[in-house]
């Protein structure tokens, strides 16, 4: 069946020439994509920055406290910036600035941020301080090192320096790195210090949106394995320093968390495997190979048991909305390839088609991997910008989006549904329940009644975008 | 709990603990957005700019268009302006735009990228435009920027050709709502006198779905109007940090008289922008806003024993602050704490004067302050209302009060950015806001034998 949206007339958006080489098209004509560069000078990218990256990832510690050392604006749109929920502490949701004014850029900040460490620790006496750089900070050379160095020394906690100026890629991968630098220094026993070994696993690029790592924790308890710590969802400082302590490492999001899964076997001999639990689909692969690994016949049966239990629950409803959802087309713009992927593949299941495909931080295999998932002609895009986002929607007349926040409203303008897999989300989406979840919300905004009255005052002929919602 | 303060109360005097601020190129970027056709540049890290955008669009829900110079360590060297000259042609070859309003980032300014010598020498097609301001963001907060954007259409745009000054009135909105310049635009309306208000951003944040989606929407003040504000009679500067500056340069470089004036919340300021315009131009007041100030007034006797002597804690930026406060002892409430987070020790003045004047003691009044201040003076002792934006949601739950949303941003309830509370219309909605709030409350709390139906 063909969806039109008939609102909307060709656009005559034009693309940058440069930004060619950025867009392939999967199938016949398939070359290969230029990614991992930096974005055009002009562009209206929808990427962030390297601070942007060290953040999102570090923010989850849940008591430990995040100063950002910068001008206000840095800490200020970075406010409770995830949906990382907490079993307990809270002190990751309050907000640090060392609020850097024209005195601290000229005559340094190094005086301001002590200050301001010496003002935390007597308030707060947290477990450990991550200090951001931010673009100022590492302009103007304010040695962030040597003062938590010696703030560390004077109060016996881990006082952490977060290498994350803006300015040295707009990239959140670096910014990723940097924070995977930052938690390697935390766990790394100092001297002395033995970290037990366990039959536990840590759960890597994990950030407990909505609960999720609480769901995938309670899978596998159920099954017979423990998760040791999560990186960072509902994460403590105490918690991580046993990470060593592990016998496998899953890695989940694997642009911010390759780097140290590979620190991690090369320094404590765990072993890691990538893992995916967006899905159902995913979540039985990852479970299986899970078990594999332990190679416990309980192991196995228990995990056997779950999946069947669980995927009785799934199926009837996949086949309800998937009679809503069949041909209808689907574009995905998110900041990872890794979920990118996912969320192709959940699409997939619903029998819609997925025609354009973009990433803010793929690699070069990531998109291949991306290709090889669709069918020809669907779009891949590196880096896009809005106008590029508009053509393609418009183009391949989409019917509803998955992405972030600045993709959200553009969409909706363009009376394309809208689905939101940003970091910042508040209900997860993991497991079976969360592929649940998902699906709902898919078909939620794809078959709202709203869309026909944008229609209103138009004369068109029927679509079925009108397919009235039976239940929500 | 949410609780940002220890049990016992501390001293805190170094950098900011949630802060209510944003940085300058956030207003910087508001502002450009409110000029027809106009796509903002953030000349700086790709982070920034994709930071101001979400938290735009956040607030209004709307897209915030906005592009990048895109620096990286290079241009942090060697200095961004190759960055900017090539990200000039491209956005006039790919997006178009009639005007590119470039603002700086706290890393071009610690550069020192010269941006009005980089503009000279960019490629600028025919009929295009090209304006910059400076907001470096270690100054001054998104007001500051809000500002200096103004100040930049003013010095690069606006112009006078000598000849009599028409009969018409600029305005200077400062950082609101669409839907409070919408309001304000009506009220001079009604009064008769033709505007041009600058920035303008209804149609552009506030924009319809229509049938067809356009990148730079209808809305927006007219490049062409910015120009011949020059030739105005006067200008209205609505609320000191956001417009006092842009307008006192138009009156220097036009000779455009300017009228400083609070943010028209509230009965009084409504009244004082009323009568600055009556008085400028000689126009009568119609009936039709007499009659909507009755409606006001009425309210307010109505129901005035509900707020007679509540306690209220209020915090947001600068401009809206003062003209709440002014607003709140109208209501006969006591503003008990008033805080700011934008730098200007102006603010404090003026809000004790304010209380001065009402006879209210022992509040507690901070430029520059930040919601860890806030939070302590209300454990320290307790008010029956706070007021702000949504980041006051945390002390709210941590402290059980009832809370008005109010200012920017407010990403947790939408419809705010298209309903004014400017004007006397904005009255009606900030007393159905604050008594809704109130009530609410006591109906929750009181006894069964207390639940009423009349109050």
């Amino acid at each position: 069946m063909e969806n039109t949206c008939p609102l909307i007339s060709e656009t005559d958006a034009a693309l940058i020439t440069d930004r060619q080489s950025s867009i392939m098209t999967a199938g016949n004509n398939k070359k290969s994509i230029s990614c991992d560069v930096d974005s055009l000078a002009g562009s209206v990218s929808q990427r962030a920055c390297v601070f942007s990256g060290a953040r999102v990832v570090l923010n989850p510690v849940t008591d430990a406290v995040h100063l950002v050392h910068g001008p206000i604006g840095c800490a200020s749109y970075t406010y409770d910036i995830r949906g990382s929920l907490s079993s307990g502490p809270n002190m990751y949701r309050r907000n640090f600035s060392t609020d850097m004014k024209e005195k601290d850029v000229i005559f340094g900040g190094e005086t301001k941020l002590i200050a301001c460490i010496d003002e935390i620790v007597e308030k707060y006496s947290p477990p450990a301080i991550f200090v951001y750089a931010t673009c100022v900070a590492g302009m103007i050379g304010d040695d962030i090192v040597a003062v938590c160095r010696g703030a560390s020394e004077r109060y016996g906690i881990d006082i952490i320096p977060v290498e994350s100026s803006g300015f040295l890629s707009g990239n959140k991968i670096i910014g990723y790195r940097a924070a995977a630098e930052a938690l390697l220094k935390l766990i790394t026993p100092k001297d002395g210090e033995v970290v037990e070994k366990t039959r536990k696993l840590n759960y890597l690029g994990e950030y407990n949106l909505g609960g999720e790592k609480w769901v995938v924790e309670r899978y596998l308890k159920e099954i017979g394995i423990g998760i040791n710590v999560a990186f960072t969802g509902d994460s403590t400082v105490a918690k991580l320093k046993k990470a060593p302590g592990a016998c496998l490492n899953l890695v989940q999001c694997t642009g911010s968390m390759h780097w140290l899964a590979g620190m991690l076997e090369e320094k404590f001999d765990i072993p890691y495997m990538d893992v995916n639990f967006f899905g159902s689909q995913n979540t039985i692969e990852s479970l299986r190979k899970i078990a594999a690994f332990y190679d416990d016949p309980g192991i196995y049966a228990r995990t056997e048991a779950l999946i069947e239990r669980e995927m009785k629950a799934v199926t009837p409803v996949i086949e309800k909305y998937k009679k809503k959802l069949t041909g209808k087309r689907a574009a995905i713009y998110v900041g990872g390839a890794f979920k990118a992927l996912a969320i192709i593949r959940q699409l997939k299941e619903l029998g819609m088609e997925i025609v354009f495909t973009g990433t803010q931080t793929g690699k070069k295999e990531d998109y291949e991997e991306i290709g090889n998932l669709l069918n020809e002609g669907s779009i891949i895009v590196d880096d896009a910008n809005p106008a590029e986002i508009e053509k393609f929607l418009i183009e391949k007349k989409v019917d509803v989006m998955a992405g972030g926040v600045k993709e959200r409203f553009l969409a909706y303008k363009l009376g394309v549904g809208f689905i939101d897999h940003n970091h910042d989300r508040k209900d997860g989406l993991i497991g079976f329940e969360g592929a649940v979840k998902f699906i709902r919300e898919v078909y939620v905004t794809t078959c709202s009644p709203v869309w026909k009255y944008m229609k209103e005052g138009l004369k068109e002929e029927d679509d079925d975008r009108n397919s009235q919602q039976d239940d929500s | 709990m949410l609780d940002c303060v220890p049990d016992k109360p501390v001293a805190h005097t170094a950098g900011k603990i949630n802060p209510i601020k944003a940085c300058q190129p956030l207003g910087a970027m508001y502002a450009a957005l409110g000029i027809h056709g106009c796509l903002p540049h953030s000349h700086g890290s790709q982070g920034c700019c994709a930071y101001h955008r979400m938290a735009l669009t956040r607030h209004f829900r709307d897209p915030a268009m906005a592009s990048s110079s895109s620096f990286t360590e290079g241009a942090s060297v060697f200095g961004g302006g190759s960055n900017l000259k090539t990200a000039i042609k491209n956005i006039f070859q790919i997006y178009n735009p009639d005007i590119i309003a470039v603002h700086t980032t706290c890393l071009s300014e610690t550069i020192g990228d010269d941006i009005p010598t980089i503009i000279k020498q960019s490629e600028i097609p025919e009929g295009k435009y090209v304006i910059h301001c400076n907001t470096p963001s270690y100054k001054g907060s998104h007001i500051t920027g809000f500002s200096n954007m103004c100040k930049g259409m003013v010095s690069y745009l606006a112009g006078s050709d000598g000849s009599e000054k028409k009969r018409r009135v600029n305005i200077f909105p400062g950082f609101i709502n669409p839907g409070d310049m919408r309001e304000i635009k009506r009220i001079v309306s009604e009064l008769g006198v033709s505007y041009i208000m600058y920035p303008d951003t209804t149609g552009v944040m506030d924009s319809p779905i229509l049938p067809k989606y356009e990148m730079f929407p209808k809305g927006g003040a007219k490049i062409e109007d910015i120009i011949d504000s020059g030739n105005s009679q006067a200008t209205l500067a609505l609320g000191s940090w956001a417009s006092d500056e842009p307008a006192a340069l138009l009156q220097e470089k036009c000779k455009v008289k300017g009228i400083p004036l609070k943010l028209p919340i509230g009965v009084k300021a409504t009244d004082d922008m009323i009568m600055a315009i009556k008085n400028e131009f000689g126009v009568e007041v119609p009936e039709s806003l007499d009659i909507e100030r009755g409606q006001v007034l009425d309210t307010l006797i109505d129901t005035h024993f509900h707020y007679q002597g509540k306690t209220v804690a209020l915090f947001g930026d600068p401009d809206h602050v003062i003209a709440m406060t002014e607003f709140l002892i109208t209501m006969g409430m006591v503003p008990k704490y008033v805080l700011t987070g934008t730098p200007g020790s102006k603010f404090e003045k003026i809000i004790n004067g304010m209380l001065e004047d009402a006879g209210i003691e022992g509040s507690k009044v901070r430029a520059e302050g930040d919601l860890f201040d806030l939070q302590q003076w209300i454990k320290e002792e307790s008010v029956d209302l706070l007021i702000g934006n949504s980041h006051g949601k945390y002390i709210a739950r941590a402290e059980d009060l009832p809370f008005v949303r109010f200012g920017f941003p407010i990403m947790d309830r939408a419809v705010h950015p298209l309903m004014p509370v400017t004007g006397y219309r904005g009255c009606l909605r900030l007393i159905e806001m604050i008594s809704d709030a109130l009530l609410d409350r006591r109906d929750r709390d009181c006894l069964d034998e207390d639940y009423e139906l009349v109050l």
